[in-house]
């Protein structure tokens, strides 16, 4: 195979959620990226790939809304318009309502292909005018749009306001990374390379590109898997999500649209594959003595999935010419529902720094810009780092004083409503340095 | 940042010159010396583009708002405000009288694709040479040079009837010897010691006067603010320390 060489402006490694994301709002904000995924196309949004569903914050709302995606999700969107956080088993618990706030829902809950199938309709809709773009495709590789054929170098984009383009290319695996004082190159196992001016890690908790980049990252295993399903049942889930507390972990019931829910089931690290194992009708006794039988009868819609639970914070956010996204930077406990609502945090902080610079005649590698995205996302993951890892200690455990302080601690916050609202704002991501975009504003 | 000694008479230092054209390779380190220029870059990049925007009737948000403007960049170093001034859709000349501050500007236009036109030159060359352009710019430059009126006179002589000067300076107040001198130098060694020298600070009010002779008119003078808490610059009504002036060329008027 030939070598082939192309630039782009931004280039951003991991097809993901975040890096899809990413794609769109630095495309609508007049970029041209190109994201780069080691997947086929489009098998992010297979049934097969992914049975998550995230909990969109009310911010995240917002900003999926200013990228012009929501409007695709509504119809698959279960507004949570309740929270109810139990103890185990204990009588007490911690209510949260929106009503408490205001009219809108304390947030909504997707299935994740559902996410990826707008965010590969928007892409689509992005793409840019049929530019060669010589990216390589090795045996059983494919380009999503299949216009990109030719050699021919695309040229930089320098000029400010032009319009922003976004292009996926599926199915190659980045082996290199060179951080030139101009622009940073990704070498492909076939020999092929893209330079760009920034180069964005979106490629997960175990980030190569983070590794390649000399990055170091700290992980802490919980020694938990989060076990992952959907069910459907007879009686109606009221738009309320149920968060309980059991002795191996934090148990979920969150509402889908129609009568379904997706359960994220806590468990310890070595019960877990036995369960996993298990035939579906005792599979589903076990989750119904965990789940209750509140929403009447349970049956299993589709596959069971299973994730290792673990804490991921790389050192730095930023190299030359490289920024880290998501959970490429930090991938956090999901006891709070908010690994997708961070990374689209880093999203709009990132595409903000860009835009601002962009503005000023600065370009996407900048380093002084770079730094004042470092810094904005630190102290905001720092601080929800610590408190889901504080809140996961605290609870996973079965110790009778704890539990009982626990439950204690739960009802008293619920009586007191000025305290509640803080904790509810924070959730919904509505509080401090919020970028433009999590405010539901244009760039 | 600097000027040369040359055939000309010129107003330039040249004990500064050989200064900064020492650590000329470190222009773009954005966490060397010039590290405080890195970071008030935005915002005074920022006061520029509104500016020149404000002054031709262009959206400054726009897409490129310079698009055609001619314009020089004095004392232009590295190219830090030079490059910018391209992207935004200026034409651009950059001079500077360390030879290598304009090697290393060239070499770095040519890594981002720009096309400047980068010359070794004092103010004074260029006014000999008969330049003109609607915009002067002469950022944290006016405080090194030998002769502030001279230097002036010059960069009113190479902009165009109708055009603006604006430049960057130090304030010679209390304030600013406090965080200029003693806190920017000698406690938080943002800038080595000697960088500058307080009794050339020129205030907006003698600035006013120099520009006023040749036919300028000062239209705005604002602070550059350095918020601590944020570790960011921006532009604010207090002009103690660093201020920015813009002037508008009217000849015979």
């Amino acid at each position: 195979m030939t070598k082939r060489e192309a630039t782009c402006e931004i280039a951003i490694v991991g097809g993901g959620l975040v890096g899809l994301t990413l794609g769109v709002a630095l495309a609508n904000a007049g970029f041209a990226a190109v994201v780069v995924d080691r997947d086929p196309p489009a098998s992010h949004a297979a049934p097969a790939f992914d049975g998550r569903a995230s909990a969109i914050a009310l911010a995240s709302a917002r900003a999926l809304n200013a990228l012009g995606l929501w409007r695709d999700l509504a119809a698959d969107a279960q507004p949570i318009d309740q929270i109810r956080v139990s103890d185990g088993r204990s009588p007490l618990f911690l209510h949260y309502d929106h009503r408490d706030l205001g009219d809108e829902p304390l947030g909504h809950m997707v299935e994740n292909r559902r996410l990826h199938r707008a965010l590969l309709d928007r892409a689509q809709g992005l793409s840019a005018d049929p530019l060669p773009l010589p990216l390589p495709r090795g045996e059983g590789e494919r380009v999503a749009d299949a216009r990109v054929r030719s050699n021919l170098p695309l040229p930089l984009r320098e000029k400010v306001g032009e319009r922003g383009s976004l292009r996926l290319v599926n199915g190659v695996t980045v082996t290199g990374l060179d951080q030139g004082p101009h622009r940073a190159t990704l070498s492909f196992a076939d020999g092929g390379t893209l330079a760009a001016r920034l180069v964005c890690g979106v490629d997960g908790a175990r980030s190569r590109l983070r590794d390649m980049a000399g990055i170091a990252a700290r992980t802490w295993s919980y020694r938990q898997t989060g076990i992952v399903c959907t069910v459907s049942h007879t009686e109606p889930h009221r738009a309320v999500a149920h968060e309980r507390f059991l002795p191996a972990g934090p148990f979920a019931i969150l509402p889908l649209t129609g009568n379904r829910a997706s359960l994220v089931w806590t468990e310890r690290e070595d019960l877990a594959p036995t369960l996993l194992a298990l035939p579906d009708d005792e599979f589903l006794a076990e989750l119904g003595s965990r789940f209750g039988d509140f929403l009447g009868d349970l049956v299993l819609e589709g596959p069971r999935w299973s994730y290792p639970l673990s804490l991921t914070l790389a050192e730095r956010y930023v190299g030359d010419r490289l920024v880290l996204v998501g959970d490429a930077a930090h991938g956090i406990h999901p006891i709070a529902g908010q690994g997708f609502n961070l990374g689209l945090r880093d999203v709009a902080a990132l595409a903000e720094v860009l835009v601002d610079g962009r503005r000023v005649g600065l370009e996407p590698g900048d380093a002084a810009q770079l730094a004042r995205y470092a810094a904005w996302r630190r102290s905001d993951v720092l601080a929800l780092a610590a408190v889901t890892d504080a809140l996961n200690r605290l609870f996973s455990n079965d110790l009778a004083p704890l539990r009982l302080a626990r439950s204690a601690g739960l009802a008293a916050v619920n009586q007191m409503p000025a305290l509640k609202r803080i904790f509810m704002r924070h959730a919904m991501g509505t509080v401090g340095a919020v970028p433009r975009l999590m405010r539901g504003e244009g760039l | 940042m600097s000027r040369r000694e040359s055939g000309t008479a010129s107003s330039v230092d040249a004990r500064e010159v050989a200064a900064f054209d020492a650590k000329a390779g470190a222009w773009w380190d954005a966490t060397g010396v010039h590290a405080p220029l890195h970071r008030l870059n935005p915002a005074r990049l920022g006061y520029i583009r509104d500016r020149i925007a404000a002054h031709r009737g262009r959206d400054s948000l726009g897409p490129q708002p310079l698009a055609g403007v001619r314009v020089i960049d004095i004392g232009c170093g590295g190219g830090l405000v030079t490059e910018p001034m391209a992207r935004l859709g200026a034409v651009v000349r950059g001079i500077d009288a360390g030879a290598a501050a304009i090697a290393v500007a060239r070499d770095h236009a040519a890594g981002q694709d720009l096309a400047i036109d980068y010359r070794v030159a004092t103010v004074e060359d260029t006014a000999a040479e008969g330049g003109r352009f609607d915009v002067v710019l002469a950022l944290e430059i006016v405080e090194h040079v030998a002769d502030v009126g001279a230097f002036l006179a010059a960069a009113c002589a190479i902009a165009a009837d109708g055009g603006l000067i604006i430049l960057s300076t130090l304030n010679r107040t209390w304030k600013s010897y406090a965080l200029a001198i003693v806190g920017a130098e000698r406690i938080l060694r943002w800038v080595p010691p000697g960088t500058h020298d307080w009794s050339r600070f020129p205030a907006p009010a003698e600035i006013a006067r120099h520009l006023r002779g040749h036919g300028a008119r000062v239209t705005d003078v604002s602070g550059l603010v350095y918020d601590p808490v944020r570790n960011r610059w921006s532009i604010g009504r207090d002009t103690a320390v660093n201020y920015l002036l813009t002037a508008a060329v009217m000849r015979g008027r």
